[in-house]
């Protein structure tokens, strides 16, 4: 693979190391200090910083400003850009102001449905899915053009991600699914979090038996629990989220103050395990709103200092 | 089995009490009836397999379009008996015309009557 | 068929409070079928409003009429000789029948007896569900018969979303995942791998987005 985007995330893969990602949700708000905090927590100890789009459905300060913010701090952004509530007017013209701040990321999905956020009585776009918003970026991109055929005038430059659930339904499909991605043009694609590796090695062997992880840089996500309480309720509540009984009886064998701790132990512990996958080139850290804990996992998970890349 | 039970109550046939329609019940209270019974037989024996069990959701319904428009949907109700359950007929007879008495008249037969006055 | 449901009856007598002489007008089509504005529901309204305006010591004349259909010429003729008669008329028809009479009798308000729902069929008596949004384009040839704008929550045409769950839909247990079924009957049709080949952007302007549609065809006109 040669770098196509001046992307550092796509360089630190280039140069097989194994890629650090994270995420930060923006506030419910117009306090744009929040995210740059949060950035600041864990600035050193990833590659890139993935900006949420309204996740869950629920209004928040938009993926894109919070993306400049980081930018402008030299933190690496990861623009994610859901295509609910955006027609693909709205999408392509975002793209371009992010390229304008040389967002050099972006990470494309369809996003949930608004019934479970806070305006469930809205309407939504879906004009086109995730598969068709990596083709978009990758034409933009690649040949210049916008959808409707004009030329571009200085292109957006973006490494294209996707987001690939190994745990959703129906299994048979998951890694057709991701062939699919890549044929759509997907470049890195970051995992749904994982917790039962079985499961996951069997989606990765799969993925390999095709030779899909020499076309793509598989980051693996992993999330810490911070308590029982939300490993079992990730298990029964999450659509698509597969936590094992084996785990969520861990969390709950240990008092409730020592949970945290058991948490980003069995975190620490799946990243060392997953290092051993081949075919994972990397890890996207999702501490929920526990961005604090993101550089203790990195470094016990033996992935820190983060590599210098000339940019 | 000469049984008594109150005489203000008429009595419709019907072959089961799936053929009875929502609409029947509203055009007995149209038509100024204070409360409708439905008797059907006893659920699991229908004849016609479900024919009671539909009744009883139209006396559901039934009641639910009387009380939208605020006349007391208890004045609707089905009770389910076997044809050998003469007396336990009689009986309900009776309970149910003490308890329409309690509730009162259809109201609409009321304005009628005071219209009529 | 298309299919619709009652409206609330409070919400009924509220629009038509004030007048006089009603007509209840029910469709014998679509509407009939899934038993929202027939002959019968006709009948049930027509009694409850009845029932409404007795208890109320209104004098309220409701008068009862079912049309083969209120969405042609034809069948709304019927009633052109007594439409003067009402001071409104409640059409239990779908939002296409409310219209054409209200458009057919330009003076006398015409109100909407039932919510029209969606384009569905009937999965059992009492039951029925959406299976069409009329895109104008149409693609069940690749989606193996399912279709994913109708049945999918994001009408995703690349699906599944990462949400389904054991063949049912993120958003209710009660909803199967269109793309579990488009993935189920592909491999019973020995297809499974066009599940792989990329359903493009999809020109939208048939649809909804291109504004109200008309079909002309020259060789069936008068």
């Amino acid at each position: 693979m040669s770098v196509k985007t001046p992307s550092r995330l796509e360089k630190i893969l280039d140069e097989g190391h194994l890629a650090v990602t994270s995420e930060c949700g923006p506030p419910r708000g117009s306090d744009g200090e929040v995210i740059a905090k949060k950035a600041e927590m864990i600035r050193n100890y990833v590659d890139a910083v993935n900006i949420t789009d309204n996740q869950t459905s629920v209004t928040r300060l938009c993926s894109l400003a919070a993306c400049i913010r980081l930018k402008l701090m030299g933190v690496e952004p990861i623009l994610q850009m859901v295509t609910r509530d955006r027609n693909r007017i709205a999408l392509q013209s975002d793209i371009l102001g992010a390229a304008s701040f040389d967002v050099h990321n972006i990470l494309c999905l369809s996003g949930d449905h608004q019934q479970f956020g806070d305006n469930a009585q809205g309407q939504n776009v879906f004009d086109i899915d995730s598969m068709q918003l990596i083709q978009t970026v990758r034409l933009m991109r690649d040949q210049g053009k916008f959808l409707g055929g004009d030329p571009i005038e200085r292109p957006p430059n973006m490494f294209v991600g996707a987001a690939a659930n190994p745990f959703a339904d129906p299994f048979e499909i998951r890694v057709p699914r991701l062939a699919k991605k890549i044929a759509a043009g997907v470049e890195f694609i970051q995992t749904q979090c994982i917790y039962n590796l079985d499961k996951f090695e069997l989606w990765m062997k799969q993925a390999r038996d095709r030779g899909l992880h020499e076309k793509v840089s598989i980051l693996a996500g992993v999330t810490p629990f911070k308590s029982a309480g939300m490993a079992k309720y990730m298990k029964n509540r999450v659509p698509g989220m597969d936590v094992p009984d084996e785990v969520v009886k861990r969390m709950s064998g240990v008092p409730k103050e020592k949970q945290a701790q058991e948490g980003i132990d069995i975190c620490v512990e799946s990243i060392q395990r997953l290092k051993e996958v081949e075919g994972v080139r990397g890890f996207h850290v999702m501490a929920i709103e526990w961005e604090e804990k993101v550089p203790e996992i990195v470094e016990r998970g033996g992935l820190y200092p983060r590599p210098k890349v000339n940019e | 089995m000469r049984l008594r039970y109150p005489g203000n109550i008429r009595i419709i046939r019907v072959p089961c009490t799936g053929k009875v329609d929502t609409l029947h019940i509203l055009r007995s209270f149209e038509k100024g009836a204070d409360g409708v019974f439905v008797v059907g037989c006893l659920e699991g024996d229908c004849r016609f397999n479900w024919g009671n069990l539909r009744a009883r959701k139209r006396v559901e319904e039934s009641q639910k379009i009387l009380n939208s428009i605020g006349i007391e949907g208890e004045r609707v109700r089905m009770f389910n008996l076997s044809s050998g359950e003469g007396p336990r007929f009689a009986e309900i007879a009776t309970e149910m015309t003490e308890e329409i008495r309690k509730i009162g008249p259809n109201p609409i037969k009321k304005i009628e009557n005071k219209a009529a006055a | 068929m298309i299919v619709a449901e009652r409206k609330p009856v409070e919400e009924i007598i509220e629009s038509i409070q004030g007048s006089q002489k009603i007509l209840i007008a029910g469709c014998n089509e679509c509407v009939t079928v899934c038993e929202a504005g027939g002959k019968k529901e006709v009948g049930v309204l027509a009694s409850t409003l009845r029932m409404h305006f007795m208890k109320e010591g209104e004098k309220v004349e409701i008068d009862e009429v079912t049309l083969e259909r209120q969405c042609d010429h034809e069948y709304l003729e019927e009633i052109r000789n007594k439409i003067d008669l009402y001071d409104v008329v409640v059409s239990l028809a779908c939002g296409v029948g409310v219209q054409f009479m209200a458009e057919k009798y330009f003076s006398t308000p015409v109100l909407p007896g039932v919510n029209t729902s969606f384009m569905g069929v009937t999965e059992e008596r009492g039951v029925w569900s959406e299976r069409c949004q009329g895109c104008g384009e149409c693609i069940l040839g690749k989606t193996a018969g399912i279709c994913p704008i109708s049945r999918c929550a994001k009408r995703l045409l690349n699906g599944p979303c990462g949400g389904s769950t054991d063949g049912k839909c993120e958003l209710s247990k009660d909803l199967d995942c269109a793309w579990q079924l488009i993935i189920d009957r592909l491999k019973e049709l020995n297809r499974l791998d066009d599940y792989e080949k990329l359903m493009p952007i999809k020109d939208w302007s048939t649809e909804r987005a291109g504004g109200p549609r008309k079909v002309i065809r020259e060789d069936v006109r008068l």
